[in-house]
Parts: structure tokens; sequence; C-alpha cells
């Protein structure tokens, strides 16, 4: 169809893809965080990312460059994440799996309305002021804003990464999610573990919240796709496998760009829900096809 | 539960059911919800509390019945697209023959094609398993309003109008000493009973013990020589069918469709069905019919007085039960006091039950 008529889409939609798709890879990298350390699902994922690009919307608001908004989101999630937690999550980590998503998924519709009463329910985006680039004759359009926001969330990555290799908190963080009572016998206190990795990845999900502000737009009620994106890239790659969750974070807006060039915009989010159901279903016919052979 | 307490819960229910449009006529249309909000919750217990899949995707279902039945209805006397295009009722009026022909076969309609859909959906996504199966289905939900906004038949995003009541000589029709609303509270107290029927009945019966053989153990289950899919499948249809003719009501009383804040309304009903059967207590009988009573008064107590919070109300809701409740309101009483329960309790035993489990 269309991407067949005009070669050049398919580049100008994996180029878009791939740099949305390392938000969607920093989002993913925090839940599976949250989900290999603590043992939860976390639905309010999306919730933290668009309160994250509020942050950086009223930042602008107020005159300033949005840039100067993400080290703030980062700032407030983190403290939001930890207050959650004391509050409300850490009553449910040691819980059966399906009380930590429904009380996420509270938190969520928490937050969500908040929010939509706070800023209101219209479709806000903040411009930085970056111009853009044109090359193959005007063919491919490459915002330069994409382009430092895909930096910026490669290099929150690696200084996240870099902390949990190097800090104490981060061998701790390490220790726990291999086993939590071998390091509470070990004098890890889990409790601030478990506090300090929620605060974590709300923080990370605030940074990637004030990307997508500035390279695309938010709305009160477009968290949802981002917590199913993200539980998707996990599932795809696994719990603490590092470059798979970059890999499939960029294959993700890749294919997204490229279907919703080829279907329609307005198909976009269904498609992505359907393709959640697709790499579920295949995944378990694939453990059952082992446990087969098990017989 | 002894015959006498079930006995006389269900005459209070039936008393309610019959008397309430005389009692109470302004507080109609909640009741009717109450009754629709009783099926929600009996037949997500049936995933959710008997059969161990927490289900988020149960209001495909109901969304779909809404849309089906409404189409049915208008497409037996007019031309469906017509319909939609001109915004519905203002040029098109059923008359009381179109009207009551039509809404028998949309309601079987509305539960059958569900059924279908959930024979299609359910062999493959109840495969996957425990929290995977939650997320799977949040996903279809999603999806299904999705794709349902893209639907141009149904007005898409715009959403539809049902048919409006018959008129005879230009005044509302009366039926059962009233006029629309009367007739839909009736209708969903049927609906009401003979779900509430059929699984008591189902409870008690060989497919109710599969069930329960499946949420403690599957794998077990099957080990056993119970062809477990084919039983989780039926399951589904039976949620399906009863949620398919509760999405056909609830479209014709509230008289206007939309795609993803009626039809399919994950956020709202998706997560209330959840919630009402955790309050009562998931896997008994009634918890889901205590659960609904009291959901519905929370709900209509915080949707009259704090509009605009009832949301981040509903959100706390969620937390607060989930975290302090998480076996329901019965539960907990079970817990608290076993002996209205009819168990026998040791104290002794009991005390050493819990300081175990504290040094645990």
């Amino acid at each position: 169809m269309i991407l067949i008529q005009a070669p050049f889409l398919n580049l100008q939609a994996i180029l878009d893809g791939v740099m949305i798709g390392a938000i969607f890879a920093l989002v993913a990298y925090g839940m599976a965080l949250a989900w290999g350390v603590m043992n939860i699902i976390n639905i309010a994922q999306g919730e933290f990312v668009i309160l994250g690009g509020y942050i950086t919307f009223a930042v602008y608001k107020l005159g300033f460059s949005p840039f100067l908004g993400a080290p703030l989101s980062f700032a407030f999630l983190f403290v939001l994440g930890f207050l959650l937690y004391k509050l409300i999550v850490n009553r449910v980590v040691d819980k059966d799996m399906f009380i930590s998503i429904l009380a996420t998924f509270g938190i969520s519709i928490m937050i969500r309305q908040i929010m939509n009463l706070i800023f209101g329910s219209q479709v806000e985006t903040a411009l930085t002021g970056l111009g853009t680039v044109f090359m193959f004759d005007h063919n491919i359009t490459i915002a330069l804003v994409k382009v430092s926001s895909f930096v910026i969330a490669v290099l929150g990555a690696i200084g996240v990464i870099y902390f949990m290799k190097t800090s104490k908190m981060g061998r701790a963080i390490r220790a726990t999610a291999q086993n939590p009572r071998a390091a509470r016998i070990l004098g890890v206190n889990t409790e601030k573990v478990y506090a300090f990795t929620y605060a974590l990845n709300a923080a990370i999900c605030g940074l990637a919240g004030s990307l997508v502000v500035m390279t695309y737009t938010i709305h009160p009620y477009m968290g949802l796709p981002y917590t199913v994106r993200s539980f998707m890239i996990v599932i795809i790659a696994g719990l603490g496998n590092i470059p798979a969750v970059l890999a499939s974070g960029l294959g993700l807006g890749a294919f997204e760009e490229l279907a919703s060039y080829a279907f329609g915009t307005e198909y976009r989010i269904g498609l992505v829900f359907l393709l959640l159901v697709f790499i579920l279903v295949y995944r378990s016919k694939k453990l059952a096809k082992r446990r087969e052979y098990l017989k | 539960m002894t015959n006498i307490k079930e006995l006389s819960a269900l005459s209070l229910l039936m008393f309610f059911g019959i008397f309430i449009p005389f009692l109470a006529p302004a507080y109609l249309t909640q009741f009717s919800e109450l009754w629709i909000f009783m099926v929600f919750a009996l037949t997500w217990n049936i995933q959710g509390g008997k059969m161990g899949y927490n289900t988020f995707g149960n209001i495909i279902f109901f969304g779909l019945g809404m849309y089906i039945c409404a189409s049915v209805q208008i497409g037996y006397a007019f031309n469906l697209a017509d319909w939609t295009a001109a915004g519905g009722y203002k040029t098109f009026v059923h008359n009381t023959s179109q009207y009551f022909m039509s809404l028998p076969i949309g309601l079987l309609l509305a539960g059958i094609i569900p059924m279908l859909v959930a024979l299609v959906l359910g062999s493959f996504m109840l495969i996957l398993r425990g929290h995977y199966f939650a997320i799977g289905t949040l996903g279809l939900g999603i999806a299904a309003g999705e794709f349902a906004t893209t639907m141009d038949i149904w007005g898409g995003g715009m959403g539809m109008t049902v048919p409006v009541w018959p008129k005879v000589d230009g005044q509302d029709l009366e039926l059962f000493f009233g006029a629309k609303r009367n007739f839909f509270f009736y209708l969903t107290f049927i609906l009401f009973l003979v779900t509430f029927f059929t699984l008591r009945w189902l409870y008690n019966t060989r497919f109710g013990l599969i069930l329960t053989a499946i949420r403690d153990n599957e794998d077990k289950a099957e080990a056993m020589g119970i062809p477990t899919m084919r039983y989780k499948v039926t399951g589904w249809l039976f949620s399906a069918f009863f949620m398919g003719i509760a999405g056909a009501l609830f479209g014709n009383i509230n008289g206007y469709i939309e795609p993803t804040e009626v039809a399919f309304n994950g956020a709202t009903f998706g997560v209330y069905m959840v919630l009402m059967t955790i309050l009562g207590g998931k896997g008994t009988l009634w918890g889901p019919i205590i659960g609904a009573i009291l959901f519905q008064l929370f709900k209509e107590f915080f949707w009259t007085y704090f509009l605009g919070w009832q949301l981040v109300a509903l959100g706390f809701l969620i937390v607060i039960i989930v975290v302090f409740f998480p076996e329901g309101l019965m539960g907990w009483l079970r817990g608290k006091k076993p002996e209205w329960f009819g168990e026998v309790v040791d104290k002794k035993a009991r005390l050493a039950q819990v300081t175990i489990n504290t040094n645990d």
C-alpha cells in the first residue's frame, strides 16, 4: 500500500519509531526493575509517565525551557513514588500478584483523575524551539527534539545502569532481586530497598514523561498504553536483560510507526493491545510445547 | 449458609424486586443498575472467584451485547446506517409492535453472539495463566473499545442512540404500572434471578466442582484426566451470555451508546465487577450480591455528593479494599467471627495457628 508506493516513508517511520522506542525502553526498564525486585506489576506506570510530562509542561508554562523540567520531573516522581510505597505498596508487596495489580490499578485511576482535575483534559505539548533537519531532498524529516530526547533517554538509562552496577544501593537492590531472604540475613534492609526501587521506577517514568511531552503529546487518559507497552517489552525481553529491553523497545516503536502508516493512526492503540495479546498467547503456546516434551 | 438464611435473603430480594417501583419510583434507574451490577459480579465470580482466572475482559461481552441489541432493534425497522447518520430518534420512531418484536430478538442475539465470541477468544486466551491472563484480557478489553471507535456503522467515537420507548396517542405506552423505566427494571430483575439460579444450580453440579479444582491446582486437575480447557471455555460462555444480555438492557436504560465511555469502559465497569466481587467475598454465591449492594450504595453516595472527585474516590476505594479486605467482607467477617459461619472454633488451636504464622 502506501509504504510500498513511497519507500522513503519506511525509513521515516523506522527513524521516528526508534526515537520513541527509546522512551518505551526506558519506561520498560523501570517496570522490569519493580517487577524483578519486588515482584509487583505496576499498572500505574503509564500514569507516572503522564504525570512527569505534566510537571515538565508546568515548567514550560512558567516560561522555562522544558529541558529544565526533566530533572524536576525525575525528582518529583522519586518523592511521589517513595510516598506511594510507604502508604500503599508496602502492604501488597508480599501478597498475591493480582492484589498488587489491583492496588496499582487503583493508584493509576486516582492519579489519572487528579491530573484530569488539575490540568484539564486538553491534549498538551511543550515546545522546545529546536529546529528540524531535512534529508534526502526533503523526503526525510528529523526533528532535533526527537534526537535530543533519544539521547537523553539513552543517557538516563546508562546512568541508572551505572548506578545499579557500582553503588552500594544498587548492589543491595540486585541482591534483593536474587533472593530477598538471603539478602535480609546478610544485613540488607529490604524494606528500604523496596522503597528505593519503587521510587526509582517512578522517577525513571517521570524522566520518560518529560521526554514524551517534548516530542509528542500528553493527555490525562493516555497512561494505560504506556503501561501495556512496557509490560509487553518486559515479557518479550525477560527480566533483567537490559540489551533485550532496549532492542524490543526500539522494535516496538518502529512497529507502531509502520503500522500506523499502514492502517491509519486511529488503529494505533488498538493494534498495540492486540499485539500484546498475540505475544502473550504465542509465548504460552511455546511454553506449553516445552511442557509437552517433558511428558 | 443454611437454607433459612438463604430463603430469607432471597425473599427480601424478591420483595425489593417486585415492590421498588411502588416504594421508591424516583430511584428506579439506580435499582435497575443494581441488578445489572449483581449480574456483573455474579458472572465475574465464575472466572475470578470459582476458577481463579482474574479477568478484566468480561466487559467485552457487555459492550458487544449492547451494540448488537441496539443494532438489531434498529435494523428490524430501519436502515442502521441511515439511523446513525441522522443521529437517531429525531427522524425514526418505532411503533409499538416494531419495538416489542425487535427487543426479544435483540436480547437473544445479544446473549448468543458474545457467547460465540467467548468461544473463539476463550480458545486461545484461556491458555494464559495468572497475571498474564489478567493483563492480556485488560488489553483485549481496551482494544475492543478502540476498534469500536473506528466502526462507522455504530457511529464511531460519536456513539449512537437506542430506539425510544413507543408512544400511544402522544403518551408513553403504559406497561407494568409505568413506562419504560418500570419495564426495564423488571427485565433487569428477571435477568438477575435467572443468572442467580443458573449459577446456584451450576455450582452444585460436577461442573462447579471442576471449576474449584481448576482454581486450586490446574495441573493436578489435568493430571486427574479432566479436560480443563473445555471447562474453562464453558465457564466463560456462561459469563458471556449473561453479560451480553446485561449489556443489551443497560444500553436501553442508558439510551445512548458510546464505545469507550459506556460500552467498553474497562476503567469503570470492568473494574467495578472485580471490586464488587472482592468486596463481598469471591468464590461464594452470595458474596458478589452483597458486594454489589454495598458498592452501589457507595457509588451513589460519591457520585451525588463528590461529583468530579468520584473517580478519585473509586481509586481510593480499590486501594482500601485490596489492601485491607483482600478476602472481602465475608472473608474478613469469617476471620473475625468464624462461629457465625457455622465453624467450630477451638480457641487454643487458633492461637497456636496464629503464632506459627507470625514466626514464619
